[in-house]
C-alpha cells in the first residue's frame, strides 16, 4: 500500500499514548483546530458540519491549544492535515474523505456497521 | 508561500502515470485548490489510502505550503 513515509520529528512518546487515550475514550472521536461551535478554519467546520447532518455524537479534540498534540496527531495517524475523524479507534480520515463517504453513502454505512446511532436533526 | 496549480499538476501526473487531474484555484491566490484526480490505479484502494497516494505524490507540501487543498480523488468507470 503506497502511503507517505512517516516524517520522523522528535515526539514525547507520551503525547502519542495520550492520542491513543483519546481515541478509545468515545465512540466518535474528530481532532480539529477550535471547537465544534467556533471551529477555527474550514475543513474543521465542514467535519463538525457532516456528523451534525448525521446526527452523530462525537466527542472533539482542540489541538489548537496543545501545541505538542497538534505536531503529534499527524504522525500519528500518517495523515498531514487536520481534521481526523476516529470512530471505535479507527482513523477513517479528514473532511474530503468523510464527505466522499457522505456522497457514497459509505460514512453512513460505516457508522451503522459500528452500531453508532444517528438521529440527523428533524 | 503560494503553490502554482501546474506545479500540483506537474507532480500528480509524475506519480501517477495517465492520472487525469482537474485543478481550480478557488480564489486565484495559489493556496486554496480544488484537486480531483481520477486515476485507475486507484482501483481497488481504501478511500483513505487514495488520498495518501495524492499527498504522497505531493512529497510533504500538503499541510504544509499547501494549506487549503479539497481533494476528490476517482476511479475511471469500466467502459463497456
Amino acid at each position: 500500500m503506497p502511503v507517505d513515509e512517516r516524517t520522523q520529528r522528535l515526539i514525547d512518546p507520551s503525547v502519542l499514548d495520550r492520542i491513543q487515550a483519546e481515541i478509545e475514550s468515545d465512540l466518535v472521536v474528530l481532532f480539529m483546530n477550535g471547537t465544534p461551535v467556533f471551529p477555527q478554519c474550514g475543513p474543521s467546520a465542514q467535519a463538525v458540519q457532516i456528523l451534525g447532518y448525521l446526527g452523530v455524537r462525537f466527542k472533539s479534540i482542540d489541538v489548537t491549544v496543545d501545541p505538542s498534540l497538534r505536531l503529534a496527531i499527524r504522525d500519528f495517524a500518517n495523515w498531514p492535515t487536520l481534521p481526523q475523524l476516529f470512530v471505535r479507534g479507527q482513523f477513517v480520515g479528514g473532511n474530503d474523505v468523510m464527505r466522499q463517504m457522505l456522497e457514497s453513502g459509505d460514512l453512513q454505512a460505516l457508522f451503522e456497521r459500528h452500531a453508532i446511532p444517528m438521529m440527523p436533526p428533524e | 508561500m503560494p503553490m502554482q496549480s501546474d506545479e500540483i499538476l506537474k507532480l500528480i501526473e509524475e506519480a501517477m502515470p495517465g492520472a487525469q487531474v482537474e485543478i481550480e484555484d478557488l480564489r486565484g491566490d495559489g493556496n486554496h485548490y480544488a484537486v480531483t484526480v481520477m486515476y485507475q490505479g486507484f482501483s481497488g484502494v481504501p478511500l483513505v489510502d487514495q488520498h495518501r497516494m495524492v499527498f504522497s505524490a505531493l512529497q510533504g507540501r500538503v499541510g504544509g505550503i499547501l494549506r487549503g487543498m479539497t481533494l476528490t480523488t476517482l476511479v475511471p468507470r469500466k467502459r463497456k
